[in-house]
């Protein structure tokens, strides 16, 4: 698949963006007043609102949007735009009342955090629920956008809030993110076109006949659908932003919680792991996209 | 509305015969040429005449080589449009309802002036069967030419798909699945119609029917030399004698 | 008269249709252009249309495309930069009209040889003809020399037709098809919807070609033939046939020469000649008595065998028994065959079984009665089900004219030419050498030809030579000893003879519609330094070329004056009875284009403006006695121009009252009757006239009424060809003229009377280790020869070509699947980018046609990948083979009818060391335009709501 920058922007800020959230609707301890609820509330919600912004430079018609939310019984990703936006509502009222009166409102709060994780996991519905990319249909796409999503968050509300010595939950909720990510990546190696059962021969229905090959393309060019789908990513390079997506998406993290924790180093150190946990994310959406084989590829060469 | 219709009571849509297809094109550019002016907006192509052209095309025609174990590797053309399944993945993943299966006849459809340009009924799609429009920037898929088949304007007998009516070699019919004396429902029936990736689960209304075997034989085969006719009686010159005897 | 018409409204109701002819291949559908106010807005096959009953290729639904291509010329142009730079500046009409009609003028009052006028792919040739005829240049012909002129010889010289414009295949009752070497142009939708209904009917088709792509690969079976053996494959077939003894006796005793009897008497002039009395009618033996009489007398039961006497006393033999003894040989057993043509033996004796079952076992019989032209009446037509077709694949070689004899042989021996599941004649035809003109040349100043230039030569009296007997009257030596044959001229030889100035130089060049700078030359690189290489004086070798083309082509770049023509919806055509019609075998059919757009440029019909440039040089037939122009434009002379009286371009609604076909008197309203009807004229042939056209009185006389012949001509099929034997006595010395030395072995080897196979010639001069591979072209269905780049819609589908290879070359040779090659024959070397496959011959390389553009060619990017990517074989094929022994240098082509031999190509392929250019080699130049490159992005239909 075509690695869109605005989709995996959207994905990973608004990922990170909704993991705060829920964590904040939560109760994450947040130390301060009103100014740094206000903060840390913007953080979460201007997150959220900067992958939903992005993701519609990914539209050809973005001024049609709104029409997006009339489908949600049908349609996941339909469903996703509802939910970030009923949670954002929400999220704005729970942040106005929190800096207004410093109170938390537990049911507000509540209804955060449950959006938020519903957002998150709609989100992770739009790719799961592809028959036409078998390394993404999976129960594990969910399990793996919910753990970045709340162990991004995590970082970020770690660095701003005045949780002391929590770090031990930081690294187990990248630690745990990252081994359901390595079980994710498990299961794509061997859940390719061919092993779940999609091949040029049965997307020609030719296979009776013999081993089936791609002569020629429709037409010389490329097309939409070469562009979009039948994206080719080197081995060699996919191998190297796999590495860059561990170590800066889990090792440099892991590394700067220990030392906050061990050392008691100030807290908005966490923001450092926040970021770097992010550039890894970043590369590794860019591999969740790139590395996907889509069944259209089978009519263009691919096995 | 992206879910699903309850069955529909015809199901329109094609047999693609692949032992007739010579892979010409015909049904591929006229169907452009017939859609670039029918629909909401043009199939646009950009960079038409420099160095990356591409466009919009609701039917793109591959060429497959196929390798038997035991026979000469054999090229089959192979017309691919939208399938128009009964189990439309495009239809349900649609944010906006712009992406529609029809009732009456199980056509399926965008709306374009809803649509939002997403692509994410392209990506549901297992067989590439919509397009990205690149100027218009919606969604552009096969209509099975609505807008001939019911059209008064037509005469009857044009009433067909334009990629069905261009087509020199007859290798493509339109017609009702659920009526199993349609021309379709027969077709599918004696030549053993197939289905398109059938575990992707989208069942597909469109079937293709399969290339017919061909000769093959080793040279050594009974049946080749059983083939052959046995010389002459009496030699060539006897024959010729008995032959122009029986002429009189 | 019988005729159709339809309603003629728009598909959404609203619109207007207008009907007309395309042209986006050479296949000539008709068209139904539906409009939105004055732009068109779609186009679709008519369905009443004969050729092609209402579906549409690829081509033909591009042709909006082709209608509003940003190639269009658009104004007269006179070049101002060197040639081939392609810079011009635009002139009137008139400053135009009056250049050419100057240098034209110049030359007819001197010498009119010094004007060499071709057409390319010219659907107009009657008229051009008569245009060079009466300007007096015996220098004129169309494309048919580089194209497919020994089908069309081989089958006028045969059976008075050969495939395509002159027939078709029974498709409704054929029981076995068999096709070899098919362009997809040449009769493109009939073969497709002709294959739909053999499939339809569960009816086998058998594809011989060596790549297995189109027809090929939704054949029954598939012959993967090595280049240049199907002569070798057919005889072989030939072999078994007579083996077995399956071949139609009783047709070949009626209908064919078998029976004649051919002079043996070894030293004399007439040796190996026909026995004729004092009429010239051929004699035949009795086979009862032995008496020898003439053919032509009812009721002899001739003899097929043996050795008879001759009045003179001299011994003569039938036909037939030469015939069965040449191919009972084991030379063309199918084991002696099998390894040169990669068919298995086991393969060609089942297939001929198949032939022999479907043609005595599955006999065709149709309850209609007929009278044959020796009065015998039938009371039913007996039909020999076997139906073949054949192309360019088994023309284009230096052995072609034998082949396709070969393949007429192979037809006339199992009975079924012009029979009910045959192959069957399209009106006019059958048109055998009795009823075709001998080529006209002789060349004087301010006077017209005698006759026309092209036709069919008897023997080697009818050449066109010198006093001297040798050197070749005509520019493109047709007619000459090195193509005796060449009816349809010698295109592709026009410039190299011009440059060389052999026989002589010429003045002015004009060409319409043939891109020689490019893809239709051989060796395009070599051509275009002869337009634009220059004398001691630093004048061109060719002084002045005149070029007629709507699109800013290759050739365009090198003209000195370019006379812009329309688009085909813009003009006035008429596809004649005169030309190359377009008639089905029961329906005698010809058609016109008219303007459906009047252009929105400045450009005029090419054939309009050739009868201004007439008019204005005052020639003969185009201005009356007072020098006034006779013909208005083209329009005016399609309904007007008579050839013989009341025969004229067009057979439909002649007459003064408009109800005479074929023969009448012009009529004013015809066009209009034409366009009514959606611009053809189709009537049928009466039943009893559909079969056996080549004997059948009924079709005779109806032929005869309607103007298709001026009397009664014998057809009696040519299984041994005279001429060619007469050849052969020149070359042995026994009859004058007699050819030059060093063409005589040739002819004596290669003239042979009965088809016969000798390798292609490329193959006499190289090592076959050093060019072990074919390397040949198909053409693409979705793509007509160069013009199809400028079409915004077809370029996407092929903007570029491979170079496929067979798996285990590749295997052999290290090549990888996208890797770059570099392909060598003796005369040049490409680079190119490399494309696995197997469903291919082993030993064959091949790519489509003409995609490979020139920069700034065709109104595209110059890094469009056509011209970056795209490549021609055409730059690794010379028009002369490389030197022999003696340093002389042969023809690339056939000896007998000079066709160019393209698929004789030899070469070797390796792997590029430098893969990292990603261009094709060799790298031309960049053209100028003329046309400005074309908008980015294209939204047609936009406007729809108009």
């Amino acid at each position: 698949m075509h690695p869109a920058v605005s989709v995996i922007f959207f994905t990973v800020a608004s990922g990170a963006g909704f993991g705060l959230i829920f964590l904040l609707g939560s109760g994450f301890p947040v130390g301060g007043g009103a100014g740094r609820a206000f903060f840390v509330s913007l953080i979460g919600g201007g997150l959220a609102v900067a992958g939903l912004v992005s993701s519609t430079f990914h539209l050809g018609h973005p001024e049609r949007a709104w029409r997006a939310l009339s489908q949600w019984r049908s349609s996941w990703l339909s469903r996703e735009g509802i939910a970030a936006i009923a949670t954002l509502i929400v999220f704005g009222f729970y942040a106005l009342i929190w800096m207004v009166t410093g109170e938390r409102s537990t049911l507000l709060g509540a209804l955060s955090a449950a959006g938020a994780a519903v957002s998150v996991f709609t989100t992770s519905m739009i790719y799961a629920q592809l028959k036409t990319v078998p390394q993404w249909q999976s129960r594990l796409t969910p399990v793996v956008y919910l753990g970045f999503a709340l162990a991004s968050g995590w970082l970020i509300a770690a660095s701003f809030g005045n949780s002391d010595s929590s770090e031990i939950w930081g690294i187990m909720l990248v630690v745990l993110a990252w081994a359901a990510k390595w079980a994710w990546w498990a299961r794509a190696a061997r859940t390719r076109l061919g092993d779940a059962g999609s091949t040029p021969e049965t997307a020609t229905g030719l296979g009776f006949i013999g081993k089936v090959r791609l002569l020629e393309r429709p037409h010389t060019g490329e097309n939409y659908l070469t562009r979009e789908m039948v994206h080719r990513i080197g081995r060699k390079h996919a191998r190297i932003l796999r590495l860059v997506a561990l170590v800066l998406g889990c090792l440099v993290p892991v590394a700067i919680l220990t030392l906050v924790g061990m050392t008691g180093a100030p807290a908005f150190l966490n923001l450092l792991a926040a970021a770097s946990m992010i550039a890894g994310l970043l590369a590794e959406r860019w591999l969740f996209f790139s590395e996907a084989e889509h069944a259209v590829s089978l009519y263009y060469g691919h096995r | 509305m992206t879910s699903l219709p309850a069955p529909p009571e015809k199901r329109l849509g094609l047999v693609i015969d692949l032992d007739t297809c010579v892979g010409c094109h015909a049904c591929a550019v006229n169907c452009k040429e017939w859609n670039t002016g029918a629909g909401a907006s043009p199939l646009s192509d950009v960079d038409a005449y420099g160095a990356d052209a591409s466009g919009a095309w609701l039917n793109r025609i591959h060429t497959f080589e196929v390798t038997p174990r035991d026979a000469p590797a054999q090229i089959v053309h192979f017309p691919k449009s939208c399938l128009h399944c009964d189990d439309a993945p495009c239809v349900t993943v649609c944010p906006t309802g712009a992406s529609h299966k029809r009732g009456e006849d199980g056509i399926v459809l965008v709306t374009e002036d809803l649509c939002i340009g997403c692509g994410l009924c392209a990506w549901a799609c297992p067989y590439g069967a919509r397009e990205m429009d690149p100027v218009e920037n919606v969604m552009k898929k096969c209509t099975l030419c609505v807008d001939r088949i019911y059209s008064d304007a037509l005469p009857e007998e044009d009433r067909i798909p334009a990629c069905v009516r261009t087509c020199p070699s007859s290798a493509r019919h339109f017609g009702d699945f659920n009526d199993p004396e349609s021309n379709v429902s027969r077709l599918v029936a004696e030549r053993g119609g197939i289905d398109l990736m059938p575990e992707m689960g989208t069942r597909p209304v469109n079937k293709y029917l399969p290339p017919r075997p061909k000769t093959t034989e080793r040279p050594s085969s009974a049946a080749a030399r059983q083939a052959e006719m046995p010389k002459a009686e009496g030699g060539f010159l006897g024959w010729l004698d008995a032959a122009l005897e029986k002429l009189g | 008269m019988k005729q159709i018409s339809r309603a003629e409204s728009g598909a959404d109701g609203k619109a207007e249709i207008r009907k007309t002819t395309c042209y986006m291949c050479a296949c000539r559908c008709g068209i139904n252009v539906h409009m939105k106010g004055e732009k068109v807005h779609y186009i679709e096959g008519n369905r009443d249309h004969p050729i092609n009953k209402g579906v549409l290729c690829a081509k033909g639904s591009a042709g909006i495309m082709q209608h509003y291509s940003p190639a269009r010329l658009k104004k007269p142009l006179l070049r101002t930069g060197k040639r081939g730079e392609g810079k011009f500046r635009e002139i009137e009409w008139d400053e135009a009209l009056g250049l050419a009609t100057d240098w034209l003028g110049k030359v007819r009052s001197t010498d009119p040889r010094k004007l060499a006028f071709f057409t390319g792919r010219d659907q107009s040739q009657s008229m051009t003809g008569w245009w060079a005829q009466n300007f007096g240049t015996p220098n004129y012909a169309a494309h048919g020399g580089f194209c497919s002129v020994n089908m069309a010889a081989a089958g006028i010289y045969t059976m008075g037709g050969a495939f395509w414009e002159f027939g078709a295949p029974d498709w409704e009752r054929t029981e076995l098809f068999m096709i070899f070497g098919v362009a997809e142009d040449h009769d493109s939708n009939p073969i497709k919807m002709g294959l739909g209904r053999l499939k339809e009917r569960g009816v086998k088709v058998i594809g011989v070609n060596p790549v297995r792509t189109g027809y090929n690969a939704i054949a029954d079976e598939w012959l993967g033939i090595t280049p240049g053996t199907d002569g070798l494959l057919i005889l072989s077939l030939v072999h078994e046939l007579l083996r077995a003894g399956k071949i139609d006796l009783d047709y070949l005793i009626r209908y064919t020469n078998a029976p004649w009897l051919v002079i043996d008497d070894p030293d004399a002039a007439d040796h190996g000649l026909f026995a004729r009395n004092e009429e010239g009618v051929a004699m035949v033996a009795n086979r009862e008595t032995g008496m020898v009489s003439a053919s032509s007398l009812p009721g002899v039961k001739p003899a097929l065998k043996g050795q008879f006497t001759l009045a003179d006393g001299r011994k003569a033999t039938p036909v037939f028994e030469l015939l069965a003894k040449t191919y009972l040989d084991k030379q063309y057993a199918p084991d002696a065959v099998a390894g040169r043509s990669g068919i298995e033996a086991a393969t060609i004796r089942r297939i001929a079984a198949e032939i022999a079952e479907a043609a005595f076992e599955r006999e065709v019989v149709i309850e209609q009665p007929w009278t044959d032209m020796k009065g015998e009446r039938h009371e039913r037509m007996v039909g020999r089900p076997v139906a073949f077709h054949a192309m360019r694949g088994i023309s284009a070689h230096s052995n072609g004219f034998q082949t396709c004899r070969a393949l007429h042989l192979l037809q006339i021996l199992v009975g079924s030419i012009d029979c009910p599941g045959g192959f069957r004649f399209k009106p006019p035809y059958p048109r055998p050498v009795a009823g075709q003109p001998r080529p006209h040349g002789g060349a004087c100043a301010d006077t017209a030809l005698s006759g026309p230039h092209l036709g069919y030569p008897r023997g080697p009296e009818d050449l066109l030579l010198e006093a001297d007997g040798q050197t070749a009257e005509r520019i493109d030596k047709a007619f000459s000893w090195d193509a005796p044959l060449s009816a349809h001229g010698l295109m592709h030889m026009v410039i190299s003879n011009a440059h060389a100035r052999d026989p002589y130089g010429i003045d002015v060049l004009f060409l319409y519609m043939a891109n020689m700078a490019w893809n239709s030359s051989m060796n395009t690189t070599s051509v275009m330094d002869m337009l634009t290489d220059t004398d001691e004086n630093g004048d061109y070798v060719i002084p002045k070329i005149i070029y007629s083309d709507a699109y800013s082509s290759e050739m365009v770049a090198f003209a000195d004056l370019i006379l812009p023509d329309t688009t085909y919806l813009e003009r006035h055509d008429c596809i004649s009875l005169l030309d190359r019609p377009i008639s089905e075998p029961e329906a005698l059919c010809d058609s016109i284009r008219w303007p459906v757009v009047e252009p929105d440029r400045d450009v005029r019909g090419f054939q309009s403006v050739l009868l201004d440039l007439g008019a204005r040089l005052k020639l003969p037939g185009m201005v009356d006695e007072a020098g006034e122009a006779i013909y208005k434009d083209y329009a005016d002379y399609m309904i007007n121009h008579q050839r013989k009286p009341g025969i004229g371009p067009l057979s439909g609604w002649r007459g003064e009252k408009g109800d005479k076909t074929g023969r009448g008197e012009p009529n004013p309203e015809q066009l209009q009757r034409y366009i009514e009807n959606g611009g053809f004229s189709m009537v049928h042939v009466p039943e009893e006239a559909r079969f056996f056209k080549h004997a059948n009185r009924a079709w005779s006389d109806w032929a005869i009424a309607h103007g298709l012949q001026d009397g009664p001509v014998e057809n009696i099929f040519q299984l041994y060809l005279e001429p060619l034997r007469k050849f052969q006595l020149a070359a042995e010395g026994k009859v004058k003229p007699v050819p030059p030395e060093h063409h005589r072995d040739r002819i004596r080897r290669c003239f042979e009377p009965l088809p016969c196979w000798y390798p292609p010639f490329c193959e006499d001069s190289l090592e076959e280790s050093e060019y072990p591979l074919h390397a040949i072209t198909q053409r693409p269905a979705a793509m007509y020869h160069s013009w199809g780049s400028q079409n915004a819609w077809l370029r996407q589908i092929h903007g570029e070509n491979a170079l496929y290879v067979p798996g285990e070359v590749c295997d052999h040779a290290k090549l990888d699947d996208g890797d770059w090659a570099l392909v060598t024959s003796p005369s040049g070397r490409i680079r190119v980018k490399v494309r696995r496959m197997d469903a291919v011959n082993g030993s064959t390389l091949w790519t489509w046609n003409a995609i490979g553009k020139r920069a700034g060619a065709w109104a595209l990017d110059k890094n469009a990948p056509e011209a970056t990517r795209g490549f021609l074989l055409n730059h690794l094929i010379d028009e002369l083979l490389p030197a022999k022994g003696d340093g002389r240098r042969w023809a690339n082509s056939d000896p007998i009818t000079g066709q160019a031999a393209w698929f004789d190509l030899r070469v070797s392929i390796r792997r590029d060391p430098d893969q990292s250019a990603g261009l094709s080699l060799p790298e031309t130049p960049a053209q100028e335009g003329p046309a400005a490159s074309g908008p980015d992005t294209v939204r047609f239909g936009l406007e729809k709501a108009l």
